[in-house]
């Protein structure tokens, strides 16, 4: 998935009433995303990834502020830099007002939740209620307690060693040529240098070159489509989606800088990656455990490799009566990365369920539409503890996704709050949407 | 023989487990460590079980773990930030060579000193504080100090891992004279002057948490630029933690005066009297104990014209604040500083070799840094509608060392005669009176939540934590 995609932020801001300038949340960052001069420590928008490393490390608790805003109109480092004190959120009808949002396919409400979720907190008391109980106070913090260790970080700005170089082994476009959509399929090999990874994570990509002032570009986030042990198995290699980014959400061209420089790679090319970055959006391990997979888009990445995984762990039999379900929106058949190998897989293996929302002649059907439909056999594993949810897409999803499982709960005569407060506690429901 | 277990007791990232020497060197000092804390560490702590952080790694997730641990069963551990392969000197005589992984043999005298000096106000300031538990304003300022306490511990850990690694034999006695040296003793006390003042009341401990922990960040952020790249690794991390100990001063005084503008506004009125008598602490007198602990402070810096401070800087032991972010030659040789001389009873500039005058250009900086935040203290004042601004006195107001030492000079940075001095310090400084006074408040609160009434509630609380969160529990 790419960032540079997103619509409405959550701004990652720094109180400047709390905060005492003690310099260790620039120290922490890996990305290099805060910055200061002699008056306040602010956070680039264009760079902060969301991974949280600052946050516990700062002393204050100022550095825990979020604020939503249309991308487009983010707070700049420049004006950050003059505050006395945090702007108060904009209220809804302001962030339309900036065409914050694609209103043609879906509600504005709809369209503004935590980007990145899986990693941020619960409790943002300063945001006005959404018209739902918000959607992030039910993202779990925590992995299921039988994920695999995380290693994260390991390249970076902050790391010994400040970027990896992985060489391009595969770069296949998945999508129908022609269309004005293009999405690829691109596989890296870190050769000999260790990468360990999770299906789950994601890596940065660091594009060549300088941006329009004269700097080097900031790494772009991509999550890893392929499983742990590797794209082709026992290979040291990772595979992403990506989406060519070729207008912004106005509609106006603009070639994304990262995702055109990846989908016009060469086998042979190298580039320069850090991370791994992610520690909570990670599947469980344990035999019979359930996975319900819900993603819009290119955030089929981590459930393609959740699903590979689990396709190899099934050989051995201990998996057998554990359940994949996925929910796999897109607005046309065409669009949908993996269209072909997914159908391919046996019914009692995955249990798939499209949604498109713009098939010609048939009416719209979002992934929260083809769940409702699934709502008996969705609603047993809402309380099953052996049950995780994982959610990636687009930010307008979640609302949509929150509310169906919501309404899937009151169907079987379940509090909502109740039940998902305790999926988030038990690290049972993963929300990443950008 | 001790019976810790090394690789589970003392979380570490220098290959402890495998390090016999090391070890060894450990197994006897330790045992003396835990009868340190135990005679001189924070009083009246012993069975009380405190929500610290401990860091168990380096990286951002490990190092904030929060719990509730008894402060004697703290895990210390020994960390160093992560390393560069390929490190490079980037100042001084030696700049462009490899960083040093070990002590070359010119410079062990200096590096050893250097280290003893930073590691002894680390147990000094733990034996400062630790009566100030006794008055606490509330578990939440408990928990702080005594977080602060630990933390202190943890980074004379931090200076005795590099002695008993690096300095052999020497190296271990020094550690051992670590633990026996006693703030404010007259036979044996700490080597530097700020750090055998008492720290009396809460105020004096969040003044002097601002500022002259301020200053062991300043100090920290020169040594993190060390040639030796064992010391700048384990400075940097410091650091970190030296941040919160910073925290816990500007905040604290800033809602000191938060409580104190309420009350001047619900009783209106600016009459020090009548805010005394109302059991909160006048701006005046927060003022004069600003001026105490700065003035103090500054001199940490040493003369202002210093041959060792330039001898440091050029050998590679310890850099500037921010020598990376700098653009000069970082050699500085042939060029030339500004500094403040007593001539004939008055303040003149005078120009003299930048590399001699590494100790004023280590003290401006920590001078710019201070005035930023009493700005923010003022902020605080402002928005409650009082015209009254705190100021940093003039950095040649009541010094010690150095040329401007014994030079008397107002705060506003004119010279006064003597009997000017004697007429208005009063006025400056904090008076015995004053402490009496601010001693007189100080009475302990610790029920969860409850705040004493010469200081506001903070506005949040530790690791995302209610603020009446039980931060300390007593057994």
């Amino acid at each position: 998935m790419d960032h540079s995609e997103v619509i409405v932020i959550k701004q990652h801001l720094i109180d400047p009433e709390i905060c005492i300038r003690c310099n260790t949340c620039e120290a922490t960052c890996p990305v290099g995303a805060v910055t200061h001069d002699d008056r306040n420590y602010v956070v680039d928008a264009d760079k902060c990834n969301h991974c949280m490393a600052c946050v516990p490390p700062c002393p204050t608790g100022s550095i825990d502020n979020w604020r939503e805003m249309p991308k487009v109109k983010a707070y700049s480092v420049a004006e950050q830099l003059t505050w006395d004190v945090l702007p108060a959120q904009l209220p809804r009808e302001a962030l339309a007002s900036n065409g914050a949002t694609d209103t043609s396919a879906t509600s504005l409400t709809e369209a503004v939740t935590d980007p990145q979720a899986s990693s941020l907190t619960a409790t943002q008391p300063d945001l006005p209620a959404l018209p739902v109980a918000s959607t992030s106070s039910f993202n779990a913090t925590i992995p299921p307690w039988s994920t695999a260790h995380a290693y994260t970080n390991l390249y970076g700005p902050k790391a010994t060693e400040k970027t990896v170089t992985a060489t391009v082994t595969g770069n296949v476009r998945v999508t129908e040529v022609g269309k004005d959509y293009d999405t690829h399929h691109i596989v890296l090999d870190f050769g000999s240098m260790p990468f360990p990874v999770l299906e789950g994570q994601s890596i940065g990509i660091i594009p060549p070159g300088f941006d329009a002032k004269g700097k080097p570009h900031h790494a772009r986030q991509y999550s890893i489509a392929s499983p742990r042990n590797g794209e082709r198995p026992g290979y040291n290699n990772v595979s992403l989606t990506i989406k060519r980014v070729l207008e912004d959400h106005d509609g106006k061209p603009v070639r994304g800088v990262a995702s055109n420089f990846m989908c016009d790679l060469n086998i042979g090319d190298t580039v320069q990656v850090i991370g791994p970055f992610g520690s909570t959006f990670l599947m469980p391990n344990h035999p019979k455990s359930h996975i319900v997979m819900i993603c819009t888009g290119t955030g089929s990445a981590p459930m393609r490799a959740m699903t590979e995984w689990r396709r190899r762990l099934h050989k051995s039999g201990k998996f057998e009566s554990g359940k994949l379900m996925l929910f796999f929106g897109a607005r046309s058949k065409e669009e949908l990365p993996y269209f072909g190998p997914l159908t391919s897989l046996p019914q009692d293996f995955i249990d798939i369920n499209f949604a498109f929302s713009r098939t010609k002649d048939q009416p719209k059907r979002y992934v929260q539409d083809r769940m409702r439909e699934r709502a008996s056999d969705i609603a047993p594993l809402l309380s099953d503890p052996n049950a995780f949810f994982y959610v990636c897409g687009l930010k307008v999803m979640e609302v949509g996704v929150i509310e169906a499982l919501a309404d899937i709960a009151k169907g079987a005569s379940l509090d909502w709050n109740q039940v998902g407060g305790e999926m988030k506690r038990l690290g049972r429901l993963h929300l990443e949407t950008y | 023989m001790s019976s810790i277990n090394y690789s589970e007791k003392i979380p570490n990232n220098v290959n402890l487990a495998e390090d016999r020497t090391l070890q060894r060197a450990l197994e006897g000092w330790q045992p003396n460590f835990i009868d340190w804390w135990d005679e001189i560490g924070p009083e009246g702590s012993t069975n009380t079980d405190v929500y610290l952080r401990t860091a168990v790694s380096v990286d951002p997730q490990g190092w904030a773990q929060f719990g509730h641990v008894k402060m004697r069963d703290y895990r210390w551990g020994i960390f160093l930030n992560p390393g560069e392969s390929e490190r490079k000197i980037h100042f001084g005589d030696h700049k462009g060579e490899a960083a040093w992984n070990d002590v070359p043999g010119e410079y062990r005298a200096n590096l050893r000193r250097i280290i003893v000096t930073q590691g002894d106000t680390e147990p000094a300031s733990v034996e400062q504080q630790r009566h100030l538990g006794l008055t606490a304003p509330s578990m939440y300022d408990l928990r702080n100090l005594y977080q602060i306490n630990v933390e202190e511990g943890r980074h004379l850990w931090a200076m005795v891992y590099l002695l008993h690694k690096h300095f052999g034999r020497d190296g271990r006695e020094e550690a051992e004279a670590l633990l026996e040296r006693r703030s404010g003793d007259d036979n044996n006390p700490r080597i530097l002057g700020a750090f055998n003042e008492a720290t009396p009341d809460w105020l004096a401990f969040f003044m002097f948490t601002y500022f002259t922990d301020r200053d062991g960040k300043f100090q920290l952020c020169a040594l993190a630029e060390s040639a030796f790249d064992p010391l700048a690794r384990t400075t940097k991390f410091m650091l970190t933690e030296e941040a919160h100990h910073m925290f816990v001063g500007e905040s604290g005084v800033s809602r000191v005066i938060q409580r104190t503008c309420q009350v001047m506004n619900e009783l209106k009125t600016d009459d020090p009297q009548k805010l005394r008598a109302a059991g909160v602490i006048d701006l005046p007198t927060i003022q004069r104990y600003l001026n105490f602990h700065f003035s103090v402070t500054i001199d940490l810096f040493g003369a202002d014209e210093s041959s060792n401070a330039a001898t440091f800087y050029s050998s590679g032991l310890k850099g500037r604040y921010e020598e990376g972010k700098r653009v000069d030659d970082h050699q500085l040789r042939g060029q030339t500083y500004t500094v403040l001389e007593n001539k004939n009873g008055q303040l003149v500039e005078k120009q003299v070799p930048m590399l001699n005058a590494l100790n004023e250009v280590l003290r401006d900086d920590y001078i710019k840094d201070s005035i930023a935040g009493v700005e923010r203290w003022n902020k605080v004042i402002e928005k409650n509608a009082i015209p009254f601004k705190l100021k940093t006195p003039h950095k040649a107001f009541h010094r010690n060392i150095g040329s401007l030492a014994g030079l008397k000079v107002s705060p506003d940075g004119k010279v006064v005669t003597d009997s000017e001095w004697n007429f208005m310090k009063d006025q400056w400084l904090a008076t015995d009176e004053d402490r009496a006074f601010v001693a007189g408040l100080m009475g302990r609160v610790v029920d969860a939540g409850k705040f004493a009434n010469w200081i506001a509630p903070p506005p949040m609380g530790i690791n995302r934590q209610a603020v009446d969160f039980d931060y300390v529990r007593f057994n």
